[in-house]
């Protein structure tokens, strides 16, 4: 489903004569149909920009990379968006739009594809239902705490039945209670035949998971394990 | 209605009322613009009518010879009249020009008495001429000396007058050039002010932006509601900046023309009322729908 070939990421400096950086060397991985993959390393790995690369947000410098058979580089700019409506995404710091309530911020996505306001109104409900945010709707992004502003973001990401979920550190800033929570939902998420991508540097996460795991460190891929443990 | 259209106008609308504060800060900008566009706007039809309040009382004077009677005269003014660059032409005869100067000189007895002593009228028929614009002038003296009646002309008073009909030429002709780069500047400045201000308001909205882009929304779903904001404000804007314009123009007319007895700002307002209108729902929308459109455009690319 996600296939990437050879590819490299480097960022040129942004000083003249300054050194570029090398965020991805030469990473090659499949994802399946179905499947759940936990992108971990450190910080500065890598993690962050393969995400990036997948949505189309940034071009690899070299390598192609392929969704449902198609290269994502090759992509025009009216193409990007519905290629990303076939994904949803998840980040560390939610990024909720702060001027919309809870519903308004899952409707989005809907809306953008032309759904109708019946339809909206019914799908909204059903995956409040599953966040376990039904009494939350009517707020705004400020007066939800941490963990419920994720799990709208991961309404948000879930509403119109992406391919794939592609969640960037999604516990990052939460306590341990509220990343379980996350956790329990994403595999929830993932068993109901949606894949997830997750990038995480946590490691007990990972070793509660036991789901594939693929592990960078400098750009490179060191390790890819299908029952994999977090080891650095 | 359309359904994506109808959810555009929604999200525009609610994206105005709840960044409320962001939204008056950048109408109330707006307005400034907006009350300075206008009076650039009025400061030109202004500054004509000053202008031509001061060429009005310019004009040329044709005396005739004592023994051209007065129809020669009025066949002759008929004849000048033909001329396209006289504007107006106005014909006074010895009766009146006598009765004329008794009446400005009433008070002095010096004067009349001389008069008296004369014992006849010593004064001629003439002909007052005005030019449709005053560089015109010379050609006219011209061509009334080098016409078929020209030994019937005894003075032609342009040469006389000549420094001060190209004193007033020169004056008319600065004073426009200086409104015209004001206008110029101050038009500038508003345009820059107001786009500015609007580009700062996207600027601070930037982050939003990419996320709409990054969760899959076109670029026209994401400019939609910023058009609609930019329609909205442009409307306040242009609807309380009219209503300041009447207000200031009718407030303050009649002391203005304490200082330009020429001028009334709120004459200019009406005349121009329309023209007003549309060029403040003109600017005001146009203006925040442009400045949209190229601030979003820079946050679009991702």
């Amino acid at each position: 489903m996600i296939s990437l070939n050879q590819v490299s990421k480097i960022y040129p400096s942004r000083q003249k004569s300054g050194p570029s950086t090398i965020a991805l060397d030469n990473v090659s991985f499949t994802v399946g149909r179905k499947e759940f993959v936990s992108l971990v390393g450190k910080s500065g790995a890598g993690k962050t920009t393969l995400l990036k690369l997948i949505i189309a947000e940034e071009k690899p410098t070299r390598g192609k990379i392929f969704f449902d058979n198609k290269d994502i580089s090759k992509l025009k700019g009216f193409q990007v968006p519905h290629l990303r409506r076939k994904m949803g995404v998840v980040f560390q710091d939610y990024r909720l739009f702060p001027k919309k309530t809870t519903y308004e911020n899952i409707a989005y996505i809907l809306e953008i594809m032309g759904k109708k306001d019946e339809e909206i109104a019914w799908e909204v409900s059903q995956v409040l239902e599953v966040v376990g945010l039904e009494n939350r709707a009517y707020n705004f992004p400020d007066e939800l705490s941490g963990g419920e502003k994720q799990r709208v973001a991961i309404a948000r990401a879930l509403i119109h039945r992406p391919e794939v979920i592609l969640a960037d550190e999604p516990t990052g800033n939460l306590d341990p209670y509220n990343m379980f929570e996350i956790i329990k939902l994403l595999v929830k998420i993932y068993e109901m035949g949606t894949t997830v991508v997750l990038a995480t540097h946590d490691k007990q996460l990972i070793n509660i998971l036991k789901k594939r795991v693929i592990t960078l460190q400098e750009g490179k891929v060191i390790r890819d394990e299908q029952r994999g443990r977090f080891i650095l | 209605m359309f359904n994506p259209l109808k959810r555009v106008i929604n999200a525009g609308y609610k994206s105005f009322s709840r960044n409320i504060g962001l939204s008056l800060a950048t109408v109330f900008i707006m307005i400034l613009v907006l009350l300075l566009l206008s009076f650039v706007f009025l400061l030109r039809p202004g500054s004509e009518t000053l202008i031509e309040s001061f060429e009005e009382r310019i004009d040329i004077s044709v005396y005739f010879q004592e023994y051209v009677g007065e129809e020669d005269v009025l066949s002759i003014k008929e004849e000048i009249k033909k001329n396209p660059d006289v504007k107006e032409i106005e014909y006074t005869s010895k009766e009146k020009a006598l009765e004329r100067f008794e009446e400005r000189h009433k008070d002095n007895p010096v004067i009349i008495e001389s008069l008296k002593e004369i014992g006849y009228n010593p004064f001629v028929h003439s002909l007052n001429i005005k030019a449709q614009e005053i560089d015109k002038y010379e050609e006219i003296a011209e061509f009334l000396k080098a016409s078929p009646f020209a030994t019937l002309i005894d003075d032609i008073d342009f040469y006389e007058r000549r420094l001060v009909i190209e004193t007033v030429a020169a004056l008319s002709e600065n004073v426009r050039k200086t409104f015209l780069i004001f206008i110029i500047i101050l038009g500038l400045i508003g345009f820059l002010v107001g786009f500015n201000t609007i580009k700062m308001g996207i600027y601070s909205l930037m982050k939003e932006i990419k996320v709409m882009k990054l969760v899959g929304a076109s670029n026209w779903f994401i400019r939609g509601p910023f058009l609609v904001q930019g329609v909205i404000v442009g409307g306040i804007s242009a609807i309380v900046s009219l209503l300041l314009t009447f207000l200031l123009t009718y407030g303050f007319d009649t002391r203005v023309q304490f200082f330009i007895p020429e001028i009334s700002i709120f004459n200019l307002f009406v005349n121009n009322f329309w023209s007003l209108v549309l060029l403040q729902f003109g600017i005001g929308i146009g203006l925040g729908v442009f400045s949209s459109i190229v601030a979003i455009s820079k946050y679009l690319n991702v």
